[in-house]
């Protein structure tokens, strides 16, 4: 448990800045989906999915969500947490007391993902009141977006890791996040892609979590989610065992 | 996972150990390194140190840039791992028992790590929470160790509201919040002005009075010999010499030095004064002459009637400068 203090100096940072925080959570998607659900959704009307058709603003909303997921973990394990690695070095400080990397290391990634699912709870709030959540098994799917925001601080905090500078960023999120947010499954079905790219497409992480997410959102019980959940389970580990050994290298280089 | 191991309880200030002020050889070191190797590529950059600080000592490190120091605090703080040689420390060893060993530390970096969201308070009560210190212990360990850094009326104030030299101590009564034995003080007064230094070496120097012991690194050789019972110089990553100030300046070192300016020397000059002095270094437009006894050398300056003359015991930088060179170092 020694990584819990440093989670805690970071939630203690956070919560000076909450209240301002949960305002942009609600904001931002009250934009999307009455952009998205209500301004596309009239043209698109219903999507068609195994267990039949669904209003493309529940369509959209279940992918959103988990997309939200996706880009907090990923802003707070990569701009953030770079910061208080490389620019304000508050990691150096604390490797001065009793805590190695490999805690900090570990109290970053759960303190993304928490940031992440304080996130996605203020959206599924919002959802709420939209009356969107009426047919959802809610903790189910709550607790699918804990796995994936775990999953994607992992992730980034490979990137994090081999970063020079904020820079670098950009490329993990025009190269990576931008094109699998159209490939997993958001906006339209993953069966729209050409043939060859739905292969490659249904492993990729938001996929994974979509897979398992968005039929429990709708009220539906998910297909072959123990594939998808083992598969997300195992990105997980080997993004933190990946990103650990990274950091680590950083840190005995100089 | 095993926890920190928390500090005995009593703030420090209560905490008045029986004040030692030399070191003696016989006691048993607190920390000791041996024979420690380090590359960084094929680049050697430690190569072969030993040294050890007993209770109750102030130990510096003093080199030039690229000496090796901060690679040598580094391996000491379990942040590198030597190649070759041992760390040991409070019974245990570097890096296999870091937390044990980081547990009886308190360390100042060269560069501040305070956290700039938080306020003086928060920041050393956070800090105290990666020792695993109780609530309570912190409520009263914090104002004193605040009061101890001549913070207090500062203690709500962020990093960013205060001085370099508050920063500085702020960082220092951080470092003292587990009650370490050993502090560790990479270059503690860098870029502060004279009297946040003065204010700096004080407080040092009453924590060694309590009985704690310190190792540091410094560029300012006033510091080393003002602060340091011991002094271990490094260069190109060995120890070219070690001792306690006055003995390193005896040995090395001639009583007095005479630095003359002023005008253009000329070679028939200094092999004319030359054998008024057991040493002459010329150094831009300025003669050293180093000499045991100076009135012959003084009375035969007089001849040059346009130069000026500076006469002053032998110091630490004279040494330095003896072992180390007078030249610039790459990176310098």
């Amino acid at each position: 448990m020694r990584f819990w203090p440093v989670f805690m100096r970071n939630f203690l940072v956070w919560r000076k800045l909450a209240i301002p925080s949960l305002l942009g959570n609600i904001a931002e998607p009250l934009m999307w989906l009455a952009a998205f659900g209500y301004g596309l959704g009239s043209l698109v009307g219903e999507i068609q999915t195994p267990r039949g058709a669904v209003p493309y603003l529940n369509f959209v909303a279940s992918g959103y969500i988990c997309m939200s997921a996706m880009n907090a973990a990923s802003f707070e394990a990569l701009y953030s947490v770079f910061s208080r690695m490389s620019v304000q070095r508050t990691w150096d400080g604390i490797l001065n007391a009793p805590i190695l990397l490999e805690d900090i290391v570990m109290a970053e990634m759960l303190w993304a993902a928490f940031k992440a699912i304080f996130s996605v709870s203020a959206i599924f709030v919002v959802m709420a009141l939209m009356g969107l959540l009426g047919q959802a098994h809610v903790l189910l799917a709550w607790g699918v977006l804990v796995l994936a925001s775990v999953m994607f601080s992992a992730i980034a905090l490979i990137f994090n890791a081999l970063a020079k500078g904020y820079d670098f960023f950009t490329y993990y999120f025009t190269l990576f996040l931008t094109p699998m947010m159209f490939l997993s499954g958001v906006f339209f079905p993953r069966e729209q892609l050409p043939h060859w790219l739905q292969g490659v497409a249904a492993w990729l992480p938001l996929s994974l979590v979509i897979e398992v997410f968005r039929p429990l959102f709708l009220g539906q019980w998910p297909q072959a989610a123990s594939v998808a959940l083992l598969a997300i389970l195992a990105y997980t580990v080997m993004a933190y065992v990946l990103a650990l050994h990274l950091t680590q290298r950083r840190f005995k280089s100089a | 996972m095993s926890g920190p191991t928390p500090v005995s309880s009593g703030a420090f200030a209560h905490q008045q150990q029986p004040a030692v002020t030399a070191y003696s050889g016989e006691r048993e070191p607190l920390l000791q390194c041996e024979r420690l190797v380090k590359s960084f590529g094929s680049l050697q950059v430690i190569k072969g140190v030993s040294f050890e600080i007993f209770p109750g000592e102030c130990l510096g490190v003093i080199g030039p840039n690229g000496a090796g120091k901060t690679t040598t605090l580094k391996m000491l703080l379990g942040l590198l791992s030597p190649e070759e040689g041992h760390i040991r420390a409070f019974g245990g060893e570097m890096p296999r028992d870091a937390l044990l060993i980081k547990s009886h530390l308190g360390v100042v970096s060269q560069f501040d790590t305070l956290d700039p969201d938080f306020t003086c308070v928060e920041n050393l009560a956070v800090f105290g929470g990666y020792f695993g210190l109780p609530k309570a212990l912190l409520k009263t360990r914090i104002p004193e160790l605040l009061a101890f850094a001549a913070l207090t009326t500062k203690s709500q104030d962020k990093p960013a509201a205060l001085s370099g030299g508050m920063k500085r101590r702020l960082s220092l009564a951080r470092a003292l919040i587990n009650n370490p034995q050993l502090l560790v003080l990479d270059e503690p007064t860098t870029g502060l002005d004279p009297q946040a230094r003065h204010l700096m070496w004080e407080r040092l120097q009453q924590l060694v009075q309590s009985g704690k012991s310190i190792l540091l690194t410094t560029h300012f050789m006033d510091e080393a010999e003002r602060l340091c019972d011991r002094l271990v110089v490094l260069d190109q990553g060995q120890i070219i010499a070690q001792g306690s100030p006055q003995a390193l300046i005896a040995a090395h070192l001639e009583a007095h030095v005479v630095e003359a300016y002023g005008v253009e020397w000329q070679e028939a000059d200094l092999a004319a004064l030359q054998p008024h002095a057991e040493r002459v270094e010329k150094s831009g437009e300025t003669v050293f002459f180093y000499a045991h006894e100076v009135s012959g050398l003084l009375h035969a300056l007089q001849a040059y009637p346009r130069v000026r003359i500076l006469h002053r015991p032998a110091n630490l930088e004279d040494l330095f400068l003896k072992l180390t060179g007078r030249q610039m170092r790459e990176g310098s």
